[in-house]
Formats: structure tokens, sequence, C-alpha cells
């Protein structure tokens, strides 16, 4: 105990200096493995640095050149649209699928049974290493491997098909296994979401005759739109952060012809490389995306922290939120 | 006479889209562990067959391509066994007690950068560690770092999302007066968080520990980044090395056997805990 502690005093005594010991140990490791490294990244994307050979360039300053070069050579904007494609291949199938399970295990129409064991099935993609999973995706469709097998042991196909050396396939596989690796973790974020809405909403909607398909579109969609935001932002950051299964399906190379090269596997290449220069102004504008993504999540998460602060109804819909078995409080916000 | 045909279509219509909705639950379950099961099978093939053949039976062969990736001296399971589950319980040790008390810190006192120090927390928390990986990789070679695990641990002490995750927790089920209470019988602030908030929030400890406990062992971008020498190596380097050789000249049972030592044991782990895991899942995140 501090000593002001003592005597009488103990009303005016401040524990103010305790939230900083407190909080110090994450500012600390946070300045000096993320805010120095983020700095000295900015830095170096305006030098010329990086290694020919045995021979050295650099560093020298060459103000925005970096930049210029990564987007008028067309690698960063061509990796930005491999990344973007892949993401829309998997996000599309995995957002419609957590929708429609999401709407089905809260159904209390519909009663599904097991379901902690379809939840359990479906969220265990998501814990997957995910190298490991493309290493197994890459044998389980590589010429030699049980899909192709099976696929000429019934008489599909005459041949192998070599579905790595195809853009199609292979944007197809990376797209579809973000796909098994997220749709559990979003239905179960949805589920939340379905179930956070006021159940008397959707009773009074029933009595009033509305089809199920009504109650969807009109009540559920609309009451949902935050979280879906919510979902498809940070399911953008992770997709941008999209690294360990075309990395080690196309050993990285983003083969076929570069076009499953995500930017941060090109970033990674730049970086191992020893490119310092290019490889800081791809980071940079990385940083700029996500940065502006992250005003958004920022915003959502926010909503929930802001409201006790302001009046009125807004913060009688907080209590709701607070104390959800409080009827009274329901039906104050219905 | 008419109600009672209405209320049989309705529940005709009901059993139907039952019928539906369990068929595509099946579907699903099947395409989520169809690749587990082919892992299965292949691993306990010998390399002949399963080049040659087709098949949805498991063979005698496990212990056989278990033993023999075990006595290849170039792919260190072992060691990277261990490298990846040291470098994953200390991250998850670290995470969860420095979150915990950076959200003690925000949630229990007042001080005048309180409301600075969240938003900004709160700001970071999206951005990806991969765009400071240039400046990270720098800054741990001049620190001398580099081909050390410590760059792999000690970061995490710093994690915006698991801090946010405790917050929320500690909104929900820490009263303040405990913390009023314990002050009165002369306890000391940081005697109050270890003995009193840290008991009281277990249950997002162990969440929390569970999901930075699997991010770091599944993590490969920054270890590919910082390790080098093959006594370092973790699982998922490990992994990649198996790809980046060709792999043709490689047993194929082998390499099953390994992607099965990498993924399985988690995965029993994970259907062991995985009430806890998903029920904690949607704890810290946004409500509708």
């Amino acid at each position: 105990m501090s000593p002001k502690t003592g005597g009488n005093k103990i009303k005016s005594v401040s524990y103010a200096k305790w939230g900083y010991i407190f909080i110090a140990p994450f500012f600390i490791v946070f300045i000096i493995f993320q805010l120095i490294p983020l700095i000295s990244t900015f830095y170096n994307s305006f030098f010329e640095n990086y290694r020919v050979g045995l021979q050295q360039i650099g560093p020298n300053f060459v103000g925005f050149n970096n930049y210029a070069a990564i987007i008028t050579d067309g690698e960063l904007p061509k990796f930005a649209l491999n990344t973007i494609v892949i993401w829309i291949v998997g996000f599309i199938p995995q957002i419609l699928v957590a929708m429609l399970l999401a709407v089905w295990f809260t159904s209390y129409r519909l009663k599904l049974k097991c379901q902690p064991f379809f939840k359990t099935v479906i969220y265990m993609p998501n814990l997957i290493m995910a190298s490991a999973f493309a290493m197994l995706f890459f044998m389980l469709f590589s010429p030699v491997g049980p899909i192709n097998q099976m696929l000429t042991l019934w008489g599909v196909m005459d041949e192998p098909i070599l579905f790595f050396d195809t853009t199609l396939t292979t944007r197809g596989i990376i797209g579809f296994m973000n796909f098994l690796m997220w749709f559990g973790n979003t239905t179960i974020l949805l589920m939340a979401g379905i179930m956070g809405i006021d159940q008397s909403l959707f009773e009074s909607a029933q009595i009033d005759g509305a089809k199920p398909l009504q109650v969807f579109f009109r009540v559920t969609l609309p009451l949902l739109m935050p979280i879906l935001v919510y979902v498809l932002i940070t399911a953008l950051i992770g997709g941008i952060q999209m690294f360990d299964v075309p990395q080690v399906l196309t050993k990285a190379l983003g083969t076929p012809d570069r076009t499953s090269m995500t930017l941060i596997m090109y970033l990674n290449r730049l970086l191992t490389s020893k490119d310092y220069g290019l490889s800081g102004a791809v980071s940079v504008m990385i940083f700029i995306v996500t940065a502006i993504l992250s005003v958004f999540v920022y915003k959502s998460l926010m909503r929930n922290n802001k409201m006790p602060k302001e009046k009125g109804l807004v913060q009688k819909k907080a209590k709701v939120k607070t104390f959800k078995d409080d009827a009274q409080c329901e039906e104050v916000q219905a | 006479m008419r109600g009672s045909i209405s209320g049989k279509r309705t529940k005709v219509f009901l059993t139907l889209s039952r019928v539906i909705c369990y068929i595509v639950l099946v579907l699903l379950t099947l395409l989520c562990v169809f690749s587990f099961y082919f892992l299965l099978v292949n691993a306990s093939r010998p390399h002949a067959e399963i080049m040659s053949e087709f098949s949805l039976v498991p063979g005698n062969y496990f212990f056989k391509n278990l033993s023999t990736l075990l006595a290849d001296e170039n792919i260190p399971l072992i060691r990277g066994l261990l490298n990846s589950l040291f470098i994953s319980a200390c991250t998850a040790a670290l995470t969860t007690y420095f979150s915990a008390m950076t959200a003690y810190g925000i949630f229990a006192y007042n001080f005048k950068f309180k409301r600075t120090a969240f938003t900004f927390i709160m700001l970071i928390m999206m951005v990806p560690t991969q765009v400071s990986a240039l400046g990270f990789v720098q800054l741990v070679t001049k620190m001398g770092m580099m081909d050390t695990f410590y760059p792999l641990i000690l970061p995490s002490i710093a994690a915006p999302i698991v801090f946010y995750y405790m917050k929320s927790y500690m909104e929900s089920v820490l009263p303040l007066e405990i913390v009023e209470a314990a002050r009165v019988d002369g306890s000391n602030e940081f005697k109050t968080f270890n003995r009193i908030v840290l008991p009281i929030i277990k249950p997002a400890i162990a969440v929390q520990a569970i999901f930075s406990f699997v991010t770091s062992w599944n993590n490969y971008f920054t270890p590919s980044l910082i390790i080098n020498s093959a006594n370092n190596k973790t699982i998922p380097i490990l992994i990649y090395q198996l790809r980046s050789a060709d792999y043709m000249k490689f047993d194929l049972g082998q390499v099953y056997i390994m992607i099965f030592v990498a993924i399985i044991p988690l995965l029993i782990i994970y259907i062991f805990l995985s009430k806890y895991i998903i029920r904690g899942l949607t704890l810290g995140s946004v409500k509708g």
C-alpha cells in the first residue's frame, strides 16, 4: 500500500497511478515490438535498399519512387486483385451458408436436434493449422492424390486433373479452403446476433401472419445489419492477410503465372529477398487499407461501449443489452 | 374442416423443411471431415499403395510410417513439436495474464488518459502485424534475437483482441465492490488482481488461453522470418519444408503422417473442449 493511504484521508486517495502501472506492460511491449517497427517500415519505404547478387544497393533516399515502382510495374495491383478475387470466391458461400445455418439453428419453429454436434463440426476447420491444411489439400488434389484416383476410378475422368496448373481450380481450391475454415465461425457470430434480437419481434411478426421469408427479410436481416457489417469488415481484413494456404499450396510461387499470389505472399517474397525499400512500400499500402477498415470495426465495437453515456431511449436500449433477462426492460425497448 | 387441412399442410411443410435442413447439415459435415478422413486413411498406408490405388479403408501401416518419419534426420519432428509446444504455451500464458492486467487497469481505475488509452487499443486492434514485419525483423536483428524464441513470445503481451475480450468479460462479471472490499481489508492492488480478480475471470482466461495457444501453434508467417536453424523450427515451418522439397521424392506415407501429427492432436483436444470454445467465441464480439 502506498503511504498516502495511511491516516484518515482515505476518501481522497487516488488510485490513478495503479491504472498506469497496470496498462504499462501492454504499451511498452506495443511500442517496442509494433510501433517502432511500424515507423521504421514507413521510413524504409522511402529508401532504395536491396541486393543484386553480392552487391548491396543503397540505402539511398528516393522519395516515393518505391511506391511508384510497385504500382507501375503492375505487381501490387495484380496481387491485390488476386487477393480480392480469391477472397470473394470464399466469402460469398461463407456468408450465405452461415446466414442460412444461423437462421436454422435459432429457429424456434424448426427446433433442430444435434445442434452442439453440428456446431462442433462446422467450427472445427477454423482451428486447423492452415499450412498443414493446405499441405493436406495439396496432397489430396495432386495428380496421384485420392481425389484424382476417385475420379478416374469412377470413370468421371480418363486422365487426372492437374488442379494446380490452371488458375480457375487453384483459386477455387484456395477459396474453398477459406470457406471451410471460416463459415463455422461466421455462423456462430451470426447466431449470437440473431439471439440478441428481441424475441417478441419475431412473435408479433408471426401473429401478424408473416411468412418465414418475410420475417427474415423484414425483421432479422435489418436488425442484423450491424453484425453483418462487422463480419464483412473483419473478414475483409482477414482476407487481406491471406497467406498460409496459397503459400503452401503453390510453394510460394503463386502459380500458375502468379495468379494466386496474394499481397502478403508478395510482401514475404520481398522480405526474404531483402528488398527493404519495396517491401516497406508494400507494407505501408497494406497498412493504409487495413487502418481505414479498422476504423469501421472500431465504430461498430464502440457502439456498444458508448451507449451508456448517451441519454434517453438509447440508454434504455443499452440496459436491455446488459440485463437481457429483465423482461420489463425488453418491453421498454419494444 | 379447413383448419385441420391447413394444419396438416403446415405439419407436412415443417417436416419437409426439417428433412432439407438435416440433409444440408449432413452434407456440410461431410465437407468438413472428408479431408481428415482421407488423411487418416492415407497416413496408415504404405507409399506404394497410396500411389497406386484409391481406398476408403485405413491400412495398418500407421506406426510403420510414424517410425520412419521419426527416424528421418532431415525432419526433426519431435524437436519441432516441443518448440511449437513451448512457444504456444508461453504465448498463451503471457497474453492472457497481461491482457487481463491491461483490461483491469482500464476497467477498475480512473486516470487522465484512460479514455485515450482505450480508444488507442481499440483502433489498433485490427491492424495486422504483417504490416510492420519489415521493421520487426530489422529490430530483432539489431537486438540479436534472430533465430530465438523471444520475438515469437514477447510481443504477445500486447494483444488488443484478448484485451477487449477480457474487458468485456470484466464488465459483465466483476463488481467493483469486491475490489473496494479488498482494499478496505488492506490488500494491495497487485494482490487484489492476482488473488481476487484473476480467479473470478478464470473462464475468460481459459477461453483466451486456448485461442492464443492455437493461434500461436498455427502461426507460420512470423516464425518463417525469424527462425533459421533446424533445431529451432516449429511445426508449420517443417510442413512448408515438406512442400518446398520435391515431394515426389518423398515417401508419401511419411508426408501424410507429418500432416497428421500437425493437425490431429489439436483436433482431439478441440473435440473435448468444443463446448467451452464455442460458447466463449461470442462473448467478446459485437452484439446486434
